[in-house]
C-alpha cells in the first residue's frame, strides 16, 4: 500500500490565539468520535494542519468517505509514501498520476526538501521527476500558475511524501467548539436544517421535541428520533428531550381564545424551552422559523413569542426561502423522514384563522387567567431523555422475509 | 411407465424459489395493510416495503428512491420508454432500438411513431449482436432514447450494453435504457456511474419470483412522463397500490439471483457446452443459433426443415419441456422477428427451439434431455442421419 497518512487542511480560524488550539482540539476529538470503529487513529496535529496515519486500505477508504462529513475540515489529502531514492519516487509519482489519465489537465510537480542532505535539490527533483511523469501522459501539460493538478513531493528525512488530490471538506467550525444550544425540533422541514446549519457554525446541540399523545402518534415521535439521529452524523451526539405537552396544550384550548392560542401555544414551548436550556447549561434556542412562511412567524408573532425570555434565540433559517430550506434538507439527508405525514404538536390544534399580528398585552391578558407554571414544571420534570447515535442495532424484524 | 418432467424453459418462466413464496405468503398475511395508510399498520407494511426498494437498490448500486416497483418487465418497458420519450420531447423526437428487442419495446415504439417520434432500428448480425460503429453512425444530437436489450430472449445473444453507454453518452444527451428482463441475475449488472445505462428493467418472474411483479430503475433523478395516474405511490411515477407482497417477494428472489450467480452460470456454461458437444454431432442437420459467447443459460438450435413445434410435441413424450424460440411468440405461425434479423438459412427458419436452464435444473435432467433430444432427432429426421 503507498498510502501513509492523511493531511487535513483546517477551515476557517475567525478567533486565533488560544481558541486556535481550542479549534484544533475540538476538531481531532470530533474526528476521532466519528471514526471510533476504526480503534485508536493516531493523530498529529501542526498550527496549520492535521495528520492521520493510515494503517491499510480500508482503513483509508472509510476516512476518504467520511471526513467531508466533519465541520472545520477545508479540505484533505491522501498522502503516499516511498524510500528516498530517485527510482523509487518516480515510480510513485506515476502511480499518483494514473488516478488522473482519464480529464485533459494542467499539471506541475512542487519539491520541498525537508533533509538538506539528499543528493539532489528542490529543482533537480523537480526536474527529473516532471520529465519522468510528463512524457508518459498525453492529457498532461505544464502549468506553473494554477495548474489543475500539484503533484506535492516532501523528502523528509524518514521518507519522501507524495500527493496529488485535494479534495473538499464540509467547511464550517468543528462542532462543540462555539458552545451549546438547544433546538427545537419538530418533525417538519425546517428545525433539522437550522440544527445543521448551527452545527456547521461549530455549536453542539441537545434537541426538546413537544409531544401530545394521544393526539400525536408514536409514528410523529419516532419520525424526531429519526431525525436527531441523522443530525449525529455530523459529527457529534444529541440529547433529545421529549416533554409531554399534552396537558398544557388542552388547557391552552379551553381557556385561551382560539385565536391567539397558537402564540400562547408557542409561548409555553418556549418557556418550557428555556427552562431545559438552563438545566443542561445551553447558551441558546435555535429555532427553524424563517419569516412569513406560517402565521407564527411574523415579526408580531416572534415578538410576542419572544417576550417570554431574554435568552437569544438563533434563527438560522429566517430570510431563506421554502425552496432552498428543501434543498438543504435533501442534502444532508432529512427530507424524506421530515416529509412523512403525521401529525406533531404544532399542527394538532391549530386554529382555523389565528391572529398573524397578535398584541403581546392581550395575550398576556387572556394568559393570566390559568395557571401554567406548574403544568410547565411538571413537563420539564417527567422529561425523557434519548441518546443519540443509538449504539445498539435493533432487532431486524424483516429480515427472513427478504 | 412415468417419465420425470425436465422443465428447461426457464426464459419463459421460472418456478418460484421455496423462501421466496414463503416471503409471499407471509407478507400476505401479517403485512398485508396499504403502505400508504397513515395507521401503524400502514407504517409497517411500508417499512418493509422501503426495506425492499433498499435492497434492490443496493444491489443495482443506485437510491432506493429511485427504484419502482411494477408489474412486470413489460409494464417496465412500457413505461420507461413511452415515459422518457414523452418527457423529453424538448430535446429532439429520435429514439433508437433494435430489430431484436421484445414486443413490449418494438409496440411502444410503434405507438410513439405515431405520435410523431422518428424511430431507427439498428441491425443485429448473425450473431445477434450490433455493430457499434453502426450506433456510433445512427446517434444524433437529437436523439433523446436508445433501448437495448442486454441478453436476446430468444438466443442469448449479449449485448455490448456498456461500451453502448459510452458511445450514447458521448454522443448524445440520449437516455439509456437496457432491458435487462433475460440477464439479471445472470450477468453482472449495476449501474456504473456516468459510464453505464440509465434506466433497468427487470422481471421477477424470471428469477424465480412471482409472475405480476418487476422493477424499473434509474441511475439518477430523470425526466420522465408517468402514465399510470392516480394516488401519486411510488413518488408519484407509478400510482396505485403498491403490490408489498410481490415487491418485497421480488427483492428476496433478487438478493438469491445476485448471490447464487456465479456457481449458476458455472453449471449453465457447462451443460450449454455439453448439450452443443452433442448437437454437433448431427452435422448440417442442426444448425445451433446461440454462440459460444452468448448467454450461459439459453441455447438455441434449429433442425432443418423440422416445424419447431414437432419438435416440441417430441420431445414431450420423453417429458422434456422445451419451447420454439419465444414464448411470447410461440402461438404466432410466422417466423420470429428476431430469427428473422439473423439472416439465417430459410430451411432452418421454421425449426428454432430454445432450451433455457434455472435453478431448480440439475445434471441428471440434462443427461435425460440429451438422451431425449437424440432419439427425437434419429426418429424424425433417421433417413438423413443415417
Amino acid at each position: 500500500m503507498i498510502w501513509k497518512e492523511i493531511l487535513i487542511r483546517y477551515g476557517e480560524l475567525s478567533t486565533k490565539g488560544r481558541n486556535k488550539m481550542d479549534f484544533i482540539r475540538r476538531l481531532r476529538e470530533n474526528i476521532r468520535y466519528a471514526f471510533a470503529d476504526l480503534g485508536h487513529l493516531h493523530i498529529r496535529t501542526e498550527r496549520d494542519r492535521m495528520f492521520i496515519a493510515i494503517q491499510d486500505e480500508a482503513q483509508m477508504n472509510v476516512l476518504v468517505e467520511g471526513l467531508p462529513k466533519i465541520f472545520g475540515i477545508q479540505s484533505f489529502s491522501p498522502v503516499a509514501a516511498c524510500d528516498k531514492d530517485m527510482d523509487a519516487m518516480k515510480q510513485l509519482a506515476i502511480t499518483i498520476m494514473d488516478t488522473f489519465k482519464h480529464e485533459q489537465l494542467t499539471f506541475k510537480v512542487e519539491v520541498k526538501r525537508t533533509d538538506k542532505t539528499f543528493p539532489l535539490d528542490s529543482h533537480g527533483i523537480q526536474r527529473e521527476i516532471g520529465a519522468h511523469v510528463l512524457p508518459q501522459y498525453q492529457n498532461l501539460s505544464v502549468k506553473v500558475k494554477h495548474p489543475d493538478v500539484e503533484l506535492r513531493v516532501e523528502v523528509r528525512h524518514d521518507s519522501t511524501y507524495m500527493m496529488a488530490q485535494v479534495i473538499p471538506g464540509a467547511g464550517g467550525m468543528p462542532v462543540g467548539s462555539n458552545g451549546k444550544s438547544l433546538l427545537m425540533l419538530s418533525g417538519g422541514i425546517d428545525s433539522p436544517v437550522a440544527g445543521y446549519l448551527m452545527m456547521k457554525r461549530g455549536v453542539r446541540l441537545e434537541a426538546i421535541h413537544f409531544f401530545s399523545p394521544p393526539y400525536t402518534s408514536q409514528n410523529s415521535l419516532e419520525k424526531v428520533k429519526v431525525l436527531a439521529n441523522e443530525l449525529t452524523k455530523f459529527g457529534a451526539s444529541i440529547r433529545l428531550h421529549v416533554i409531554p405537552f399534552t396537558e398544557i396544550q388542552v388547557l391552552i384550548k379551553e381557556k385561551v381564545p382560539s385565536n391567539v392560542s397558537m402564540t400562547t401555544t408557542r409561548r409555553m414551548m418556549l418557556k418550557v424551552a428555556d427552562k431545559v436550556r438552563e438545566e443542561i447549561n445551553a447558551l441558546a434556542i435555535v429555532t427553524g422559523e424563517s419569516l412569513g412562511q406560517v402565521a407564527s412567524q411574523t415579526l408580531e408573532s416572534l415578538t410576542a413569542i419572544n417576550a417570554v425570555t431574554n435568552t437569544p434565540i438563533l434563527r438560522p433559517l429566517i430570510s431563506n426561502d421554502k425552496l432552498d430550506i428543501i434543498e438543504i434538507a435533501e442534502k444532508i439527508g432529512t427530507y424524506e423522514t421530515s416529509i412523512q405525514p403525521f401529525e406533531d404538536c404544532c399542527t394538532i390544534f391549530t386554529p382555523a384563522s389565528p391572529k398573524t399580528k397578535p398584541k403581546l398585552e392581550k395575550v398576556e391578558h387572556y394568559e393570566s387567567f390559568s395557571d401554567f407554571d406548574d403544568l410547565i414544571e411538571r413537563a420539564v420534570t417527567n422529561r425523557e431523555v434519548y441518546i443519540f447515535p443509538k449504539k445498539e442495532q435493533p432487532t431486524d424484524k424483516f429480515a427472513d422475509l427478504l | 411407465m412415468k417419465v420425470n418432467t425436465i422443465y428447461l424453459d426457464n426464459s419463459a418462466t421460472t418456478k418460484p424459489y421455496k423462501e421466496v413464496m414463503q416471503t409471499f405468503m407471509a407478507v400476505n398475511e401479517q403485512y398485508y395493510a396499504n403502505p400508504a395508510s397513515i395507521h401503524a399498520m400502514g407504517v409497517e407494511s411500508n417499512e418493509l416495503l422501503m426495506r425492499a426498494r433498499e435492497q434492490v437498490a443496493d444491489i443495482l448500486k443506485t437510491e432506493a428512491k429511485n427504484v419502482l416497483f411494477t408489474s412486470g418487465g413489460t409494464e417496465s418497458n412500457n413505461t420507461a420508454i413511452i415515459g422518457l420519450a414523452r418527457g423529453n420531447t424538448h430535446k429532439g423526437k429520435h429514439i433508437l432500438t433494435t430489430e431484436i428487442e421484445h414486443p413490449s419495446v418494438l409496440e411502444s415504439v410503434k405507438q410513439l411513431e405515431k405520435e410523431g417520434f422518428e424511430i431507427e432500428y439498428l441491425h443485429v448480425n448473425a450473431q445477434g449482436v450490433i455493430s457499434l460503429d453502426e450506433l456510433k453512425a445512427k446517434i444524433r444530437k437529437d436523439t433523446i432514447l436508445v433501448s437495448m436489450m442486454h441478453v436476446n430472449n430468444e438466443m442469448g445473444a449479449i449485448q455490448p450494453v456498456f461500451e453502448a453507454a459510452t458511445i450514447v453518452h458521448a454522443e448524445s444527451r440520449a437516455a439509456f435504457h437496457i432491458d435487462a428482463v433475460q440477464s439479471f441475475g445472470k450477468l453482472p449488472l449495476a449501474f456504473n456511474g456516468e459510464e453505464g445505462p440509465d434506466c433497468i428493467t427487470i422481471s421477477g418472474h424470471k428469477i424465480h419470483g412471482f409472475k405480476g411483479s418487476g422493477v424499473l430503475a434509474f441511475r439518477k433523478k430523470m425526466q420522465w412522463q408517468p402514465y399510470a395516474l392516480g394516488g401519486g405511490q411510488e413518488f408519484g411515477l407509478r400510482s396505485g397500490t403498491v403490490a408489498v407482497p410481490q415487491a418485497v417477494a421480488l427483492s428476496k428472489a433478487a438478493r438469491i439471483a445476485v448471490e447464487t450467480m456465479n456457481e449458476r452460470a458455472e453449471k449453465y456454461r457447462k451443460w450449454q457446452q455439453q448439450i452443443r458437444a452433442e448437437l454437433e454431432q448431427f452435422g448440417d442437420v442442426v444448425h445451433i443459433l446461440s454462440t459460444p459467447e452468448s448467454a450461459a443459460h439459453i441455447l438455441s438450435f434449429s433442425v432443418r426443415d423440422l416445424k419447431g413445434e414437432v419438435i416440441i410435441n417430441a420431445l414431450q413424450k420423453y417429458g422434456v419441456i422445451v419451447s420454439t424460440s419465444s414464448a411470447c411468440s410461440s402461438k404466432q405461425t410466422k417466423t420470429s422477428h428476431v430469427v428473422e434479423a439473423l439472416n439465417i438459412d430459410e430451411h432452418f427458419k421454421k425449426g428454432v427451439i430454445r432450451v433455457s436452464f434455472g435453478a431448480h435444473v440439475t445434471s441428471e435432467d440434462i443427461a435425460q434431455f440429451i438422451l431425449a433430444i437424440k432419439k427425437v432427432l434419429m426418429e424424425l429426421k433417421g433417413e438423413l442421419l443415417l
